[in-house]
């Protein structure tokens, strides 16, 4: 079952046909309705389509004690709000928002429906019924810019992003720290689009990083277009959400791969126990939420021992890639030496490291 | 060096430029004929999963025994498959608009949702595959040479863009045939009354505007990047339609206005990612349009100026009887 929005009618239509069935199993025993709101389409193959991985995780759990709807392409804007209000009003108890913009919207629903349980994904402002929740994306950053460290023999790396917001500004500096460590010269070249989805720009963006001499890039966006530049262009990339090796066999050297359905699952469960209280949920490896797509053959061994070694610092707790010192562009201290950056102050980070064109 | 350096810019640019102007080329002929066609981000949304799908059956392996010939000409029927598919979309909103008379600025709009719908229907089956792209016409000695790829380097779709540039300014202005489209366009009644057919004429107008949106959306799904990802066309189809308005309804001010267009977001992303940080980000991004729409005004503003709209653009008409 599936709400009706501009793209997926036709969609609704044909479930629309299988509404007297579900009618049914709701009478026999009242589900939990559970609420998702999409950025992009289900089908982008990148960050909504491993949000909709964990959304179908979690109803296969729970049987029929879980349902679950979806509105797929909701704008980050003002019309996002009566799109979370409609699945409050149709009964949905637990709301997940599944994007950085949709902050203040969700904020104001949920004011308005104390009874439902909103969880924001990626935000930072909080409410009694309002629970934030990410994956620390950053660690598998941390292991792509070791791998780029490694491989980049211009000492020019990209990365291709969307917006000026926390969750990419981290992906940003975890990536150039950890190449840094690797070689020190090494300068990373920043392309924000201004955009989530948008295939055709995130392609000129990394032609754009290619030509100006960038022979790794990461991407922050959510389509495999990049990784088919990089193909093309004979250098290497990351996938973006899911492992994208299909779309760039050769430049596809390893992805972050996003996990949500254990987190989803444990939020239904504690719906379900009574126990759901509003919190500030940050998984990342340790809780397997945050995974590394096989690396590519073609990377040297001792590569892959440096990759691995960052995920297994990240595993046992001895590893973080904000431990000081850090600077920040201008050269200004941000992180003294030997200290690690706080979680809070990482979470609304606004400022990028050294060695970070952008 | 610098050549090293320009000519993949240039390429970058005609590679985001070229839909917009297929699309654009297409929609100007359909306003011509006096009809305003909202739907283009649809049709071409159609057109890109009818190429992606029919190049992909095409290219299927399977055939490689049996038709080796096939997979050559797979991304040339995944064109002209996104063609048909844009024109199929085309005459439905030519049915409605034209056979019932309803109100073209809604139908247009509901054939932007039905596009969508639909290609995300068919798509589902296609997410996550990739295609080889439809990127070479000639010869690697030419296409692959670092300086010659200036000319020889681009997908035949850029080259046909050209073409229809052309042929369209040719047909619009030297043509009997296009003359009379002009007609319908500008006074539909006094076409109709010295016996041209203006429904008929419409829809013809109507199919090929369609069938160049549609081919413009196989250009995103199997050049630019040659996969299927719901609604990747992401709202270039407004563009066109843009500036068809801003060009004064004239092909070569739409060439024109494609390619600033193109210009300034591929210099967007150079400036980005060169480090020019004291402008919001905010501010580049929306440099594209606000440049294609101030070249194009102040060209309007250089010549003869007033109207140029067609006169009878969006007034419904519905029968020659």
């Amino acid at each position: 079952m599936t709400i009706l929005t501009r793209r997926n009618f036709i969609k609704t239509a044909a479930a629309a046909s299988t509404l007297p069935l579900m009618g049914r199993a709701a009478f026999a025993d009242e589900p939990l309705k559970v609420g998702y709101i999409y950025l992009g389409p289900v089908g982008d193959f990148g960050w909504t389509w491993a949000h909709e991985k964990g959304r179908k995780a979690m109803v296969d759990h729970f049987g029929g004690k879980v349902v679950a709807d979806y509105v797929e392409n909701v704008a980050e804007d003002q019309s996002a709000t009566p799109v979370i209000k409609d699945l409050a009003a149709q009964g949905h108890k637990l709301i997940f928002t599944t994007s950085f913009g949709y902050m203040d919207q969700t904020l104001e629903v949920a004011k308005a429906y104390p009874d439902a349980k909103f969880e924001h994904c990626t935000g930072y402002k909080k409410a009694d019924n309002v629970g934030v929740y990410n994956n620390r994306f950053h660690e598998g950053r941390a292991v792509q810019g070791t791998i780029a460290g490694h491989m980049s023999k211009t000492g020019v790396i990209g990365y291709l992003g969307s917006f000026k917001v926390p969750e990419v500004v981290m992906g940003v500096n975890s990536f150039a720290l950890s190449a840094q460590a690797v070689n020190p010269k090494i300068k990373v070249k920043l392309v924000m689009i201004d955009s989530w989805f948008d295939p055709a720009k995130e392609a000129a963006a990394a032609e754009t990083l290619a030509n100006l001499g960038c022979d790794v890039i990461a991407t922050h966006t959510d389509s495999p277009a990049a990784l088919q530049v990089c193909e093309k262009k004979k250098i290497y990339g990351f996938g973006q959400g899911a492992d994208m090796s299909r779309f760039a066999p050769h430049a596809h050297l390893t992805a972050i791969e996003d996990i949500w359905g254990p987190y989803y699952i444990s939020r239904a469960q504690a719906m379900l126990d009574g126990k759901w209280a509003s919190d500030d949920a940050w998984w990342g490896m340790k809780e397997g939420a945050v995974v590394m797509a096989p690396y590519n053959k073609s990377l040297p061994a001792p590569v892959v021992a440096a990759a691995k070694k960052i995920v297994d610092g990240y595993m046992t707790g001895t590893y973080d890639v904000f431990t000081g010192p850090i600077a920040d562009q201008a050269g200004a201290d941000k992180v003294a030496k030997g200290e690690k950056m706080p979680l809070d102050k990482l979470a609304g980070i606004d400022w990028y490291v050294k060695g970070v064109e952008s | 060096m610098i050549v090293d350096f320009l000519i993949p810019l240039i390429s970058t640019v005609v590679s985001v430029s070229t839909p917009i102007l297929l699309a654009a080329t297409g929609e100007l002929v359909t306003e011509k004929s006096g009809v305003l066609n909202l739907g283009v981000e649809g049709m071409m949304l159609l057109g890109a999963i009818a190429g992606f799908a029919i190049n992909f059956a095409a290219s299927d392996p399977q055939f490689a025994d049996s038709a080796p010939w096939l997979a050559t000409l797979a991304p040339w029927l995944g064109a002209a498959a996104g063609g048909i598919a844009g024109a199929l979309g085309a005459l439905l909103f030519g049915a409605i608009v034209l056979g019932l008379g309803a109100n073209q600025v809604a139908t247009g709009l509901a054939l932007v949702i039905f596009g969508g719908g639909v290609s995300s229907l068919i798509g589902t089956g296609y997410v996550g595959m990739a295609l080889q792209p439809f990127d070479q016409i000639f010869p690697d000695s030419l296409a692959q040479d670092p300086v010659y790829k200036l000319v020889f380097g681009y997908s035949p779709l850029v080259y046909f863009s050209f073409l229809m540039v052309f042929a369209v300014y040719w047909f619009l202005n030297r043509t009997r045939a296009g003359l009379v489209l002009r007609a319908v366009g500008e006074n539909d009644i006094s076409a109709r009354s010295i016996g041209y057919s203006v429904v008929g004429v419409r829809y013809a107008a109507i199919a090929f505007g369609g069938a160049m949106a549609g081919i413009a959306g196989s250009y995103f799904s199997m050049v630019i990047t040659p996969l299927w990802a719901e609604g990747m066309t992401a709202g270039r189809g407004w563009i066109a339609l843009a500036l068809v308005v801003f060009s004064g309804w004239r092909s070569g001010r739409l060439l024109l206005g494609a390619y600033f267009f193109g210009l300034f977001m591929t210099l967007e992303l150079y400036a980005k990612a060169s480090g020019f940080s004291f402008l919001p980000s905010q501010f580049w991004a929306s440099m594209p349009y606000l440049m294609a729409i101030v070249v194009l005004a102040l060209m309007s503003a250089r010549g003869r100026g007033g109207a140029e709209a067609p006169a009878c653009l969006g007034k419904p008409y519905m029968t020659d009887a």
